[in-house]
């Protein structure tokens, strides 16, 4: 009876319950300079009429093994039985690009077959272009806003502290993580090793990894303005103890670290924002934020200076960003997060603004998705509401520059026609990396920003 | 047929004492109930050859009936190493557990004055430290893992808020249950008459115990059916809170964070099972190089990649844990492992707890086996296919039988009732052997594994060696209606079996009620039944039951089908 009514399972007393007819299975493709080399794809068959993915039970074959044809290569899980499906063709497993375990949809690829073994490393770095698990890596993608309130001796500190706290960790050559966590760090590509723990004695439990996957966009330094939280609720505070990092803190920590390997510079600009302050006061009933004018700002001078929001990844090369987004730290409880505007260049400043106020109230909530805060391509930290008046901000890896803004104040300043009077100025400091930034790319952006803020009628459009 | 069943020459015979008065052998004339046994006979032909039958065995199995004829011992007894010349029992057992149970209560049924030493409670290690309340967590385990499976709701419809648990609430379950199957167990026997003797006993000579420290009494038949403790190897500091065995963990007194699980055999699995869905993390110790050995590889392949891979457990195979310390002065228990092979130092762990299911040792020290002359091997209690104990010149004990996990031929409940009552079987005159390839075994994991018979690498050297051809027949779960409804078509059935003369060799089963499904499988292996005949049987429709219908129709015999009244194969 229930053989009748799945009629699509047949049941097979083969051994190894094998698909009569594995479906095509290998597609050629062939690299437009290379006319020789043939390097095959493997493709997730479709093992029954109803099959829209399959899961990759276990590979039977591992990379650089031979194959010929008719043999099994990999077990596959479809939604009726395990089938082992076979090679069509002679030649080498070059790269399998669905792990075991991983799922891909039918006619996905999984994997590549090299006709000989000299082409294995082409497909190696074919399969690892196009794989999907081999898309960049959290923490060079990660946008982060890095700041520190001037205080090199901080870094210097933050630098000396060991990553893992575990006292069984050797030095940190051993990492203590329970099952899950391992699991999880695996799952959501997280070194292990660059995990606080915050299980029993220091151990990575499930909650750390998931923090420090949702840390690379965290990743940044404490900022004045949580020191003067901190500072603020002290009293919470059991002096005379030693109280290890939370998960984000030793993600800020190794981030400030690696933004020393940045050889970063800063300009200094003064702002009059006498007209800007007036448009605020104007359009401030339609819901616009100071924020959103100044990231509107930021991105308008942008796309005037298109070096300005590239960045450095490998040390030999320009990344011209072909967006404009700008990331804007935010203080929070225990640490700091920079929500991204996307393409603010483009988007109205009414539209930026609902937006703002959106991923500000995601932030608070947890539940900023990943392309909401590490696709920052330049980065904006404002201290101005505690009347700080300057301050440097350290570079986050992964971008080329960040602006530091202090308060618009009012100042006694001598004019062009030779009087003194009384204008709002804000100064900004913007710190860069010089390896694609350089000082005169700096100065003229920050002209064409002060020509923006000072004359603000083209923010609104 | 009968030829199997007549007994001509037992090696009982010579040291048997004849009994003058045959007259009061009173059969039980209704058809012996026997729940294992390889040998199966039709009612009609059963009474006249056991008549012939009795001529020849009455020396072994004549015994005195009135009460009158009950000597107490101390008042014949010649001292020991001379067996006494009548008895207070006819069969005594040492130890309640479930295969001293089984064999008191078939003993009765034969008529037998029946006597059973118990040291500690009645039920055994199945009923009170085993089986019994790991069900129970097992079912806690089970609801935990539907109400958390947000996933398989969905699929259902259901929608459940957060799921949690008491921990006392699921301790007292397991006990409350281990304590109402040990009164029933205790008022099965009282009912029909089984004397309950309590204290250690300790055999004295042949025919000859003391139970506690002075009380002696005599029987006919001894069994012993001490069961087995709980193995902890060398270097293990047990000690109960952090460090612990099976017996400990089924009080449910903590469920620690992370737990390292030091064997992956039934009972690690089990409780990987009830401690993931508690909330623990897990992780395995297998010495082996691959987990669940003892399961057929393949169905050991599909456990790990849903009882393991998906859950919150990672493992280390091949390393043994050559020492391990329990937590204290704020320090994790620490593990020591070392590579299986090379004995290099791999790796330490450091766990909140670790439960130590390493296995079973054999409790049968203290037992006055050195009074009747036998040695233990390992601590198991050498015995021959018919539970007769072996001395150590190689000799069979008389009236001394050894059933059960003391014995180590299979270690488990169901198998040690089977031997105890094929031993009261013999000792009533009927020959018995057990086949111990029929007994299934069961894994009460989410979902479960269940198996009889031989798994395929053992079926495959068999056949090698015996010549014949071995054939695989494979169901899947994801076929069955049933399992679909329940939307838990995870699992496999797996048939090993002889495509020649339709012989099942092995049955494999991982998925839902597994264990309940396996016994079509092992009472057509205990009557013989062939594939052939067994694939004509009609099953319900829709039931779990199909994917072993399916499974017998998937296979290919070449043999004819059987005449419809078959003959009983011995087997």
């Amino acid at each position: 009876m229930a053989h009748l009514l799945n009629t699509s399972f047949i049941p097979s007393s083969s051994p190894t319950l094998r698909p009569r007819n594995p479906t095509i299975l290998i597609h050629t493709r062939r690299a437009p300079t290379r006319i020789v080399a043939k390097i095959r794809e493997i493709f997730m068959p479709a093992l029954s009429s109803t099959m829209t993915e399959g899961k990759i039970v276990s590979w039977m074959k591992s990379e650089g093994d031979k194959l010929s044809k008719g043999e099994s290569v990999v077990v596959v899980e479809s939604d009726k039985a395990d089938m082992d499906v076979e090679t069509f063709y002679d030649g080498y497993l070059a790269a399998i690009m669905v792990e075991e375990g991983g799922v891909a949809s039918v006619g996905s690829a999984i994997a590549l077959l090299a006709e000989s073994e000299a082409e294995i490393a082409d497909a190696k770095s074919k399969a690892a272009s196009t794989s999907p698990s081999s898309s960049s890596s959290s923490s060079s993608s990660a946008a982060a806003a890095a700041e520190v309130a001037a205080a090199p001796p901080q870094v210097k500190e933050v630098a000396s502290l060991s990553l893992s706290t575990h006292p069984a960790s050797e030095g940190g050559k051993r990492v203590v993580a329970s099952p899950y966590a391992k699991k999880l760090a695996k799952e959501l590509k997280v070194e292990l090793g660059r995990v606080v723990g915050s299980g029993p004695s220091g151990r990575v439990v499930a909650k750390d990894v998931e923090a420090a996957a949702a840390a690379a966009a965290f990743s940044v330094g404490p900022t004045a303005a949580e020191t003067a939280s901190v500072a603020a609720k002290s009293v919470g505070i059991e002096l005379g103890t030693v109280v290890p990092f939370t998960t984000m803190q030793g993600a800020v920590s190794r981030n400030m670290v690696e933004s020393l390997a940045v050889p970063t510079f800063r300009v200094g600009y003064t702002f009059t924002t006498d007209a800007l302050d007036a448009l605020y006061k104007k359009i401030k009933s339609k819901g616009v934020t100071m924020t959103a004018l100044l990231a509107k700002a930021t991105a308008l001078a942008l796309a005037k200076h298109p070096v300005v929001n590239s960045s450095c990844r490998d040390g030999k090369s320009f990344t011209y960003n072909s967006s404009i987004n700008i990331a804007v730290a935010v203080a929070m409880d225990g640490g700091l997060i920079t929500p991204v505007l996307q393409d603010a260049d483009k988007v109205d400043i009414y539209s930026l603004s609902r937006k703002w106020k959106e991923l500000v109230d995601k932030a608070r909530a947890k539940q900023l998705q990943p392309q909401e805060y590490n696709t920052g391509t330049f980065t904006l930290s404002n201290l101005g509401m505690f009347g700080v008046d300057r301050f440097d901000a350290i570079l986050p890896p992964g971008t080329g520059a960040i602006m530091a803004i202090g308060a618009s104040q009012p100042t006694v300043v001598a004019t062009k026609d030779g009087r003194i009077g009384m204008k709002n100025q804000m100064q900004v400091n913007v710190t860069a990396d010089h390896r694609v930034i350089y000082g005169a790319d700096l100065a003229s952006f920050l002209q064409t920003l002060a020509n923006i803020i000072e004359d603000p009628k083209d923010l609104t459009f | 047929m009968q030829s199997s069943l007549s007994l001509s020459l037992s090696p009982h015979t010579s040291l048997t004492i004849p009994r003058p008065n045959q007259s009061s052998f009173a059969p039980s004339a209704k058809p012996i109930n026997l729940r294992f046994c390889g040998l199966r006979r039709e009612a009609l032909g059963y009474f006249s050859p056991l008549l012939t039958r009795r001529v020849q065995l009455n020396p072994i199995t004549a015994r005195r009936r009135s009460a009158a004829d009950l000597v107490v011992s101390a008042a014949l007894s010649g001292g020991n190493g001379s067996p006494p010349k009548s008895f207070d029992y006819d069969l005594l057992i040492i130890g309640a557990g479930v295969g001293g149970h089984g064999a008191a209560l078939h003993a009765v049924e034969k008529g037998l004055k029946t006597g059973i030493i118990e040291g500690d409670v009645v039920g055994g290690t199945c009923v009170n430290r085993g089986c019994v309340p790991s069900k129970a967590l097992l079912a806690v385990s089970g609801r935990m893992r539907e109400l958390q499976s947000e996933h398989h709701l969905k699929a259902l419809g259901l929608q459940v808020s957060a799921a949690g648990y008491d921990r006392q609430g699921v301790a007292d379950h397991a006990n409350n249950l281990a304590s109402k199957i040990r009164n029933n167990l205790t008022n099965s026997m009282k009912a029909i008459g089984v004397d309950i003797l309590t204290g250690v006993g300790t055999i004295l000579g042949p025919q000859k115990m003391k139970v506690g420290s002075d009380k002696v009494v005599t029987a006919q038949n001894i069994i012993i059916a001490t069961g087995s403790v709980p193995f902890v190897p060398k270097g293990i500091e047990v000690d109960g809170k952090t460090v612990i065995t099976s017996d400990h963990a089924l009080k449910l007194e903590s469920v620690p964070d992370w737990i390292a699980i030091v064997g992956s055999g039934y009972i690690g699995l089990e409780f990987s099972d009830v401690y993931t869905a508690l909330g623990s993390e897990v992780t395995f110790i297998e010495a082996l190089d691959q987990l669940m050995p003892g399961f057929d590889p393949e169905i050991g392949k599909l456990a790990q990649r849903v009882l393991i891979n998906p859950r919150k457990i990672d493992y280390h195979t091949g390393v043994f844990a050559t020492k391990i310390t329990p937590a204290k002065d704020g320090k994790p228990v620490i593990i020591e492992l070392i590579d299986a092979k090379t004995k290099e130092p791999k790796d330490t762990l450091e766990v909140d707890a670790a439960l130590i299911a390493t296995g079973r040792a054999p409790f049968t020290q203290g037992l006055g086996l050195e009074n009747v002359n036998v040695a233990t091997q390992r601590g198991f209690v050498p015995v021959d296919e018919r539970m007769r104990v072996i001395d150590a010149n190689g000799n069979l004990v008389p009236h001394l039988f050894c059933i059960g996990d003391a014995n180590g031929k299979m270690m488990l409940a169901h198998a040690a009732s089977a031997q105890g009552i094929s031993v009261v079987e013999q000792v009533t005159g009927r020959d018995h052997v057990l086949n111990h390839l029929s007994i299934p075994a069961a894994c009460f994991t989410h979902p479960e594994i269940s198996m009889v018979g031989l798994t395929e690498p053992q079926a495959r050297e068999k056949a090698e060696k015996e010549g014949f051809e071995v054939s695989i027949a494979k169901t899947s779960f994801k076929a069955n209606t049933k399992a679909l409804a329940e939307n838990e078509g995870e699992g496999l059935a797996k048939l090993i079996y002889r495509p020649d003369n339709g012989e099942i060799l092995g049955v494999h089963i991982f998925g839902l009620h597994a264990a309940d499904l396996i016994h079509e499988a092992s009472n057509a292996i205990a009557l013989g039944t062939r594939i052939q005949d067994i694939k004509l049987a009609v099953h319900a429709h829709p039931t779990l039951s199909e994917v072993l219908d399916e499974l017998f129709k998937s296979a290919k015999v070449k043999a004819q089908v059987s005449s419809p009244v078959s003959e009983p194969v011995a087997v």
